[in-house]
């Protein structure tokens, strides 16, 4: 399986988040091409190219701009907005950061085009607040862009107008479910909102609103470029494209490695040299806390989205963590269950209350005192929490407890045999941060 | 069955806590400047909408008070037109406006599963020994303020600890120590991935959209090892993605004569597979731009299992 660098391509390039080096490497030819092109031809053209959101859910990008309500010739157009899923939080998920910190400038590309295509005026980036220096690099591109004429009025002398608004988040990961998000950029609680109805009909500010992660919207230039057909050579028909897998964890060289959709974790691990301290493979994630853990059973499975779903995960956000035989699973969900405790937002009550239940057994699985109906109990709680709430949140939550169980059944059974963890050190520090 | 109790000691939900003010607040002790900043900030949003201001107008007053105070609250609610519960409402929710004074120096190591398990778990232990803090305390000096953060997308540099916000990567307890260290001597130590410190208020400045040539350090680190890895790698091997034509119409471009469209690989074999959607984040279909799915189920459909991760991609 060869690397097929597209999205990182300019990474390690000589500063490649300044305008100057951007163009010089065929950055905004995209968007040239684009704006000789209707905006029903765009939609079709990434349509046509079947890209899948990288944001998590791999939802057809070109049918969520094709489900903006577009007005009828001679009707006044209404405002439409695209926003732009830029709140990495998920577990496991370290892709957006360095695309924005390196390679701005090509997801500012991308949201022109959509803007364009979806016939949108403005657009709002949403970055998480403490990614500062994101925060940085993607206020300079935007400047530097309406300098070049990229945005701004009549860009490119096309006539189209657009702007972007960068709006900076305050430390929540619900904000990046989507509906949650815009509840957040109308200044409220991050809270999600009942679907339907859908943003792209009632988004921001009730109007039909176009919601879609960095690297999805970094990939319509290239799109653009090369053609439906060009991305299509990479990865399965049904889920094509190029994927920044990322990997982290016990491998030898963790970081980006981006190759076709569908490469399987044995691939990736040569490329990345193997484990990192001599140990084997124990449990890994496909894409994020919130894709239910994998094991060494499924080093062969491909990674895409549809593949995942088949082998009962899913491909998230293609964030791989990877742990080996000295790592204990259950202080591993435990921590996770920690996270999902903290950032509940609190308005379902089985996710709330769940989320909270999950950490008491856990906790006394980790320190002593655990029984064997708990693990019971926990398969139970995930029963009443799954499906149960509005957001995805809360099935997240259920993944790696469910998954765990169903893989390391033993391994619970040993820490209520041995009341407590059996792993050296990990006792101590059960709980460090409170 | 046993289940846990509310007497557990220690465990709450943060975003479902209670904001206690002494106080109702007064807006008055923010001065003209930053009214008028304020002002900047609405001008963001399109009219009639300011109250998506109110992320960034938190920022503002938390960077000149170094966390969101009675009078904050008060200052926003005014300039919103908002009641003061309204507006504390939004900061119980976010973890970033700090209730507490909060130090020069916002110290946060991740304890999330990876990092917290590659050593970020002893990290954490081993700075509030070091500084005799708990999680969201602050030195008598007000120097630093020790938190505990959740995952802070930077697996790959894996211990992760972050100053201000700004990442010092793989970090191990000496090199945590000495950093600490370093920051109470009232030295910057340079992140590893970010731009020169500056002090908590600065940066929530900053976070609040105010930038300035030198705040957005243009020169400044952005990559490591981990970020390049991939491209180094794919150089080393001769990897390359699939080629295109790139048709050069661009001016600036086709002058500085850069012919890099990316070089050719062989294409893999894509095998088929159905496509599956998320029911989580399936619009409806209403468009007319799409007359051959009028309006139907479009996805009302119950969430099935396993259909998460669509947050925080």
């Amino acid at each position: 399986m060869p690397l097929t660098p597209v999205l990182t391509k300019r990474f390690g390039t000589d500063q490649p988040w300044k305008i100057e080096n951007y163009e010089r490497l065929d950055g905004y030819t995209g968007l040239r091409k684009a704006l000789g092109m209707t905006p029903d031809e765009l939609i079709a053209l990434v349509k046509d190219s079947n890209l899948r959101g990288r944001g998590g859910a791999g939802f057809p990008a070109g049918m969520k701009w094709q489900f903006i309500p577009q007005a009828k010739e001679g009707e006044p157009a209404k405002p439409h907005y695209v926003v732009v899923n830029a709140d990495e939080g998920e577990p496991g998920t370290c892709r957006d950061l360095p695309l924005m910190m390196n390679d701005p400038h090509s997801m500012i590309e991308g949201i022109v085009i959509a803007c364009y295509a979806v016939r949108a005026e403005r657009a709002f980036i949403y970055i998480r607040g403490e990614a500062v220096h994101a925060i940085r690099r993607v206020t300079a591109a935007v400047e530097q862009a309406r300098a070049g004429g990229y945005l701004g009025s009549n860009i490119l002398d096309s006539g189209f107008d657009c702007e972007i608004t960068i709006h900076n988040g305050a430390g929540a990961y619900i904000c990046g479910e989507e509906t949650a998000l815009l509840d957040s950029l109308e200044g409220k609680r991050g809270q999600p909102r009942l679907k339907p109805p859908f943003p792209a009909t009632n988004g921001l500010y009730d109007a039909p609103t176009v919601v879609n992660n960095v690297g999805t919207l970094a990939s319509v230039p290239y799109i653009v470029l090369g053609g439906a057909d060009w991305f299509k050579e990479m990865g399965p028909a049904g889920s094509p494209g190029p994927c920044m897998y990322s990997l982290s964890g016990r491998v030898a060289n963790p970081g980006q490695y981006e190759a076709p959709m569908g490469s399987t974790l044995r691939e990736l691990l040569e490329l990345a040299g193997g484990m990192s301290r001599g140990k084997e493979l124990k449990f890994w994630t496909p894409g994020g806390s919130s894709t239910p853990m994998f094991t060494t059973e499924h080093l062969d499975t491909p990674l895409d989205f549809d593949s995942a779903v088949q082998a009962g995960s899913m491909n998230g956000t293609s964030a791989l963590m990877i742990f080996d035989e000295d790592d204990c699973v259950v202080r591993a969900v435990k921590k996770w269950c920690d996270f999902y405790l903290h950032e509940s937002c609190g308005k379902c009550t089985p996710c709330r209350e769940g989320t909270y239940w999950y950490v008491g057994i856990y906790e006394r699985l980790e320190a002593g005192g655990g029984t064997e109906e708990d693990i019971d109990t926990l398969l139970d709680l995930s029963e009443n929490i799954l499906g149960r709430s509005f957001c995805a949140f809360g099935d997240g939550a259920t993944s790696p407890v469910s998954s765990s169980i169903q893989y390391f059944r033993d391994e619970y059974l040993a820490h209520v045999e041995g009341d407590g963890c059996p792993f050296p050190g990990a006792r101590a520090l059960a709980g460090a941060h409170r | 069955m046993t289940l846990p109790t509310n007497s557990d000691a220690g465990r709450e939900n943060f975003r479902t806590s209670v904001i206690q003010l002494e106080r109702p607040g007064d807006p008055s002790v923010f001065g003209e400047q930053t009214r008028a900043e304020a002002a900047e900030i609405i001008a963001r949003y399109p009219i009639g909408q300011s109250r998506s201001a109110l992320l960034p107008l938190l920022h503002l007053v938390q960077s000149e008070q170094g966390y969101v105070t009675a009078d904050g609250i008060a200052f926003c609610a005014e300039r919103l037109g908002l009641t003061k519960a309204q507006v504390s409402a939004v900061v119980t929710f976010y973890t970033m406006y700090k209730r507490v004074p909060t130090g020069e120096y916002l110290v946060s190591v991740c304890t999330n599963t990876l990092c917290g398990m590659l050593g970020g778990d002893e990290i954490f232990a081993a700075l509030g020994e070091a500084l005799d803090l708990g999680d969201n305390e602050t030195t008598a000096d007000a120097t630093i303020t020790l938190e505990h953060a959740e995952c802070l997308a930077a697996c790959d540099y894996a211990p992760i600890v972050t100053v201000n916000y700004e990442f010092f990567d793989n970090q191990t307890v000496a090199s945590a120590r000495e950093l600490v260290a370093a920051l109470r001597d009232g030295e910057r130590p340079l992140p590893s991935r970010g731009a020169p410190l500056c002090s908590f208020k600065q940066i929530e400045r900053q976070i609040a959209g105010f930038h300035d040539a030198e705040t957005l350090a243009p020169d400044a680190n952005s990559t490591g090892v981990p970020t390049e890895v991939g491209v180094r790698l794919a150089v080393e091997r001769g990897h390359t993605a699939p080629s295109y034509a790139v048709e050069r119409t661009d001016r600036r471009s086709a002058e500085n004569g850069a012919a890099t469209a990316p070089p050719t690989a062989p294409p893999t074999a894509p095998p088929t597979a159905t496509p599956t959607t998320s029911a989580h984040d399936a619009p409806l279909n209403t468009s007319v731009s799409d007359p051959e799915h009028p309006q139907d189920s479009g996805g009302d459909a119950k969430p099935e299992p396993g259909s998460a991760a669509t947050a925080g991609g």
